[in-house]
This record gives structure tokens, sequence and C-alpha cells, in this order.
């Protein structure tokens, strides 16, 4: 059973979420194309491409969470422009915030990571809300069932993100038949209806790929 | 692919602004660790900064207008770090204006270096233009063509001497007073997506556009370029209440990909149906100020004035879009 993540985890975690936008560039474009102005996936790949060139002249063994997370969130705000960038650079940044100092996670506090990630997308968004067609239908649901689960079975850190990913991904998915009501995407109307959010979906890969990589770790032992 | 005349996609910004240095040294400079573009020559101290951001913007920097454009990926706003070096870059005691098209990006982007720029004891403040008609709700409208307005108005005001609180008033007087309205005949492409950014048949228009590329609100049948003209005019007019005998001020122009010729006819056709409600024509532009590529289509901004704005909207200026050597005067017609 995984109990905690260390700093080399979450590190790993972030050059595979760089490799899962670059696999899927093409993917969230298409999705932003139909409702959005189609730079998604090409504004996600420069920021995570950055983010990793600068962890990778980090000292990953002294170094802690916090800084790991922050170096993403500088770089997602310096390069990836438009929303996203500020979107997922409160993101990451606020994250880091709670990881400041810390080489290792346990499940409570990764919930408190999650939760203020949200909140910093749903402030810098000006009071996101679930429902309005965004990346807060992705992270929303998975941040209540990751506290559901925190407060339920305190330290299995799989069980509780294979529980948590599932609601993330109802909620990315109950996008499709939403009208927007923030973004680009809202100046459509109910044109906007019929389409995945591409933000929604870019944060449902980012779950996705720490969710694997814990499972991956679980099954090595 | 879709062929378009440049380098690696991506690099397409840099690459314009590079050649814009090279073709206009004495108007503008180029900022190559962040992209952005200042004026070329040294900044007054009286002088309120004018700043404003994305790809666009470049060719409005210079005498009259702004002082500092960051430039972004093409559609998309430039970054916080990015929009904080052009404040700190063209800072002056007077001040700095910050002039941010409402698109959701760019206002979170703009008011976060914006507070920045504050914290570190820089005098700063900004408007937002949302000045796209075909949005019902005012606070969602996006910020179109009204913006290269703004500049020309603010920065002559700010040229004058006007302190940051005037050149902000009359910055949002021009706002409140202008609207735009857009079709797309075709879609554009992002070098980067080597895709169109939406389809559209053979007998369809994009009715109610963006800037970026984005779908409009609604897809219609195609019609005339008079009658396009008579109900893009017509929510113009009805929004802002116009009425006889106001004066106006008229900015025609293509999406990218629209030839002169049609420029004109559709120039002709808002002209006639302007004039045909009673409202006094001042002067216009005719040309490419607020483009999406190499999209085909029109847009027509409507700008209502009085003395204020008309002497400001004359007052010289020298960029590389936009040059009026003095106040203009038109012909008297008897």
């Amino acid at each position: 059973m995984i109990t905690s993540l260390n700093t080399s985890d979450i590190y790993t975690i972030i050059v595979r979420v760089a490799d899962v936008i670059v696999r899927n560039k093409d993917y969230l474009t298409q999705l932003d194309a139909a409702i959005g102005d189609g730079d998604h996936g090409i504004n996600m790949d420069r920021g995570f491409e950055l983010a990793v060139e600068r962890l990778k002249q980090l000292d990953i063994n002294n170094s802690d969470i916090g800084t790991i997370l922050m170096t993403v969130a500088n770089a997602l705000l310096e390069v990836v422009g438009g929303a996203a960038g500020p979107l997922y650079g409160m993101f990451f940044m606020n994250m880091a915030t709670v990881a400041s100092g810390k080489k290792e996670v346990d499940l409570q506090t990764l919930t408190t990571m999650f939760e203020q990630g949200l909140r910093g997308v749903q402030d810098i968004g000006g009071g996101t809300q679930p429902g309005e067609k965004t990346m807060v239908d992705t992270l929303y649901p998975f941040v209540e069932e990751l506290k559901k689960q925190a407060a339920s079975n305190s330290n299995d850190i799989a069980l509780a993100f294979a529980n948590a990913l599932k609601a993330a991904e109802n909620g990315m998915i109950a996008t499709i038949n939403m009208i927007a009501k923030k973004g680009r995407a809202s100046y459509l109307g109910p044109r906007s209806v019929g389409h995945q959010d591409p933000g929604a979906t870019s944060s449902y890969l980012i779950l996705k790929t720490f969710y694997d990589y814990i499972k991956e770790k679980e099954s090595k032992g | 692919m879709i062929k378009k005349l440049i380098n690696t996609p991506g690099e397409e910004v840099r690459e314009m602004l590079e050649g814009m240095a090279l073709a206009f040294p004495e108007i503008i400079r180029l900022d190559p660790q962040w992209n952005n573009v200042y004026r070329a020559y040294k900044k007054p101290s009286y002088k309120v900064a004018l700043v404003s951001g994305e790809p666009a913007h470049a060719g409005y920097v210079g005498y009259g207008m702004l002082d500092a454009a960051a430039a972004g990926a093409t559609f998309t706003s430039p970054t916080v770090p990015q929009v904080l070096a052009a404040i700190k870059e063209v800072a002056t005691e007077a001040g700095v204006l910050v002039i941010i098209k409402n698109y959701s990006g760019d206002v979170m982007n703009f008011t976060s270096a914006v507070k920045m720029a504050q914290a570190q004891g820089i005098k700063v403040d900004y408007v937002v233009v949302n000045d796209d008609v075909s949005i019902a709700e005012k606070e969602k409208r996006r910020g179109t063509t009204i913006t290269v307005l703004v500049h020309k108005i603010a920065g002559a005001a700010a040229e004058e001497g006007w302190s940051l609180s005037e050149v902000k008033r009359v910055a949002q007087k021009v706002i409140d007073n202008g609207r735009d309205i857009g079709v797309a005949l075709t879609p554009c492409s992002v070098p980067a997506a080597g895709k169109y950014t939406f389809e559209l048949g053979p007998d369809e228009i994009e009715f109610g556009i963006g800037i970026h590329g984005e779908p409009g609100v609604q897809r219609i049948k195609y019609i005339q370029s008079k009658d396009l003209a008579k109900i893009m005019v017509d929510k113009i007019a009805e929004d802002l209440g116009l009425k006889k005998g106001d004066e106006v001020f008229l900015v025609v122009q293509g999406t990218g990909g629209t030839p002169y010729m049609e420029k004109f006819v559709f120039y002709r056709d808002v002209r006639k149906y302007v004039e045909s409600l009673g409202l006094k024509v001042f002067g216009s532009w005719i040309g490419e100020f607020m483009t999406s590529l190499e999209m085909q289509g029109g847009r027509v901004a409507i700008l209502r004035l009085d003395e204020e704005l008309k002497r400001l909207l004359t007052a010289p200026a020298y960029t590389i879009a936009v040059r009026i050597t003095g106040p203009m005067t038109l012909p008297v017609v008897t």
C-alpha cells in the first residue's frame, strides 16, 4: 500500500505529465478548435516542455516537493499564456505552497494540496463553479472525492486516487452536455453543447498521470 | 498542411517582430528576452506610458500611441512576467496605463501583472475594452477594434502630458462610445496547429466573430455586402443608442484575407447605410487594424465623437501601422 509520495515521485509524475501532454497535443488542440481558438494543446505543451527543462537543472535529491511544483508553476505562468497559463500556474503554485519544505507527503497533505490548487483555479477564474464547462468540472469532483477518501481511509493513496479519478472522469464527460459560462467557449452559448471542454480534458490527463504512476508504484511493491 | 509564408510554425511571431524592428528601427526596438516591442527613443518622464498586448499591437507602438506591446504567441495573451517586464521597461513617474482586451486569458495575465507592478511601487492603472456588440451581456463582450482607437486617443492625450487619471478617463470614454462587430466568410489557421479553426460551408457566414479565429455567436446563410452592412450597423447603432445628427468615426476593415476591392465595396455599403440613419461621418479608416490571419471577412467599428475625441483622434501619430501628420482637414461640401 502506498502511503506517501516523495520528491522523486512528484518529479517523475511531472516528467510523465509533460509526455502525456505532448502525446495529446493534437487531441487537446482539436477539442479547443471546436469551441475555443484551437491552441490549448500547443500552449500546454510549450509550458510543460519548459517546466521539465527547468526541473532537470534542479538537484532533485536535495529539493522539496514545494520547489518542484513552484518550478512548474513559474514555467507555466511564463510561457503558456492565454487563460491556461494563469489557471494552471495558480493550480501548481497553490499546491507548491502547501508542499513547501516537505520532501514527503501523505494522503492528508495531498488532499490539501489539490484542494488549494482547485481554489487557486476558482479564484483567478473569477469564482468559477462546477457546471460552467471548465477545468473546475474535473478538479472539483476529484477534490471532493479525495476529501471523502482521506476522511474515511486515512492513508491508502492508490485507492483514494482511483476513486477520485473516477469522479474526475465523470466530471470531464459531463462537460459535453454543458453550456459554457466561462472563457472563449462561452461566446458560443448553446452552440458549445456537444463538445467536451479542452481544459477539463487536460486536467483529467494530469490527474490520470498522477494515478497511473501511483498504481504502477504500488504494483512494483 | 496549410501553406504559409513562414518558417518553423510557432516561430512566426518572433520572426514577424524581428522583421518589423529591422524595417522600422526609428520607431520600435525589440526586447529579445520577452518578445516585447518598445518605442525606439528615450521615454520622456512626464508622459504616461501606454502598454497593451498580443502580436497585433506591435504596429501601434510609437509616437502618439503605445509605448510597449507585449506580444505573446499567435492568438494567445502574453504571460504575466512578459507583461510585467513591459510595464517596468516603460514606467515613468507619470504612471502607466495598461489597455486590456476583454478576453479571459488577457484579463488574467494583465491584471496579475498590474498587481505585481503596483506591489513593486509602480504607478499603474488599467482599462478593459469590451466593444464586441455581438455578445448580449456587456461584461462578456470581447475587446476588438475599438482597442486601436483607445491606443490612438489615449496615446494622444498621454503625449500632451495629461495625468494618469485623465488619460484613463478619456480611454474609458472611447470604450463607452465605441462598438465593433465582425463576420467571417472563411476560417483561418494557427500556424502551430496547421488546421483551420472552424469549418464553414460555401454558402455560410460566421456572424459575430472574435479576433482569434474562434467561431462566432451565430451561423447565417450567405447574404450580400449591403445586407450584412445593414445588420452590422443596426446592431451597433441600437446598442450605442445613436441618434440623428450624432457624429461618428468609422473603422471598416477586412479580417486579414479580404481584398481591398471587397473592403471598399463593404465600406461603401456601411457608409451609405450609416448616413441613411442621419449620422454624420467625421472620418473613416479603411484597411486592416485588428485582423485574424488569413481569414476572409469584415469588421465594422463605430465610435461616437465629441469635440475632445475628435481632436485627439486627429492628433499626430507615428507608428508602423498608423501615421497621422496633423489634424485632418475635411473638404466642406456645399
